[in-house]
């Protein structure tokens, strides 16, 4: 099922990369689309910040990747590279729960 | 040329940083579950970062592989509006344009559209996506590998990594008020329709009511 997934969802990827340099210019360049396509990485991304945070399946819940998305937080905030990013997250959690 | 060179230098550091991060693709993904030759599979065929992490990241949460397709897919959009930009510069038909569509993505937009020579727009685009796909498929086998050699990924806190991927590629779109007003209440509202539907679904929802926002607003 998982390798179902992958190829499914990197033809979708490719087909709409193929589609933005071939289909005519003007479908893509309608203001509801320019204004619209740019928001949704936006939401996305910060849906999947909360969700994968603050929650354990369906249930809400508040564990050390909170504590590990704090100092991310403040990593980007000192615009620190993306793998810093990502191992001082990933260290933070490893400490907490040592503690 | 001196112009060419300059290219070159910026598009290999692009490539460099760009490795270093799909390091930690491979390692989430593995930690998330998925083979080797999954991992690879998306860095090769998938090729663009957002959507790769979020197809893993959904998984790793024990999301659908269906949800977190068409996370991915959604997060894909953005690059068909890169194409239309770039479509003009680039100037490609046939099987070239079979390849170039593979590369498009940010990091060779934002370096072929910051030419003023058409001629350098082309050689950027190229270089760029020449030289991120490379370290890019590296990394990624690197990370999947180096984690592969570990019982328990989560020993590691590699759990808690996805949440600030996801915020390391957020931060640079949140450069004026109405994105970060924006990206608050779709965090709030996945938070909100959490208990209630399948996990991964969330995302959808939020994408959904974006998308309604986007059409409708005046």
């Amino acid at each position: 099922m998982i390798w179902a997934g992958v190829l499914v969802a990197s033809v979708a990827c490719y087909g709409l990369k193929l589609a933005g340099l071939s289909l005519p210019q003007r479908w893509l360049q309608d203001p509801r689309i320019q204004r619209t396509v740019p928001l949704i990485p936006i939401v996305l991304l910060a849906s999947l910040v909360a969700t994968q945070t603050f929650s354990t399946g369906q249930h809400l819940v508040l564990d050390v990747r909170a504590g590990a998305l704090a100092v991310a937080v403040v990593a980007v905030v000192l615009r620190a590279p993306f793998l810093v990013v990502v191992a001082a997250a990933a260290a933070t959690a490893a400490l907490l729960r040592l503690l | 040329m001196a112009a060419d060179r300059a290219i070159l230098r910026d598009a290999l550091g692009i490539a460099i940083a760009s490795g270093a991060y799909a390091i930690s693709f491979g390692a989430i993904s593995t930690a998330a579950g998925l083979s080797l030759l999954q991992t690879c599979t998306l860095s090769v065929v998938m090729f663009t970062g957002a959507s790769q992490f979020a197809l893993v990241g959904v998984l790793g949460a024990g999301g659908s592989v269906w949800a977190g397709a068409a996370t991915a897919a959604l997060l894909g959009s953005r690059n068909a509006l890169y194409g239309v930009r770039l479509s003009s510069l680039l100037k490609v038909g046939g099987r070239r344009r079979l390849a170039a569509a593979h590369f498009v993505i940010d990091e060779t937009t934002a370096m072929a559209i910051a030419r003023d020579d058409p001629t350098l727009s082309r050689y950027a685009f190229w270089a760029t996506g020449l030289a991120l796909f490379v370290l890019w498929n590296l990394g990624t086998l690197a990370g999947a590998l180096a984690t592969h050699a570990v019982s328990n990924p989560k020993v590691l806190g590699l759990d808690a990594a996805p949440p600030a991927a996801f915020l390391a590629l957020l931060a640079p779109r949140l450069r004026a008020r109405e994105p970060l007003a924006i990206a608050i209440a779709a965090a709030v509202v996945a938070i909100a329709v959490l208990p209630f539907v399948p996990a991964g679904v969330p995302l959808l929802v939020v994408a959904l009511l974006v998308t309604l926002f986007g059409v409708f607003r005046r």
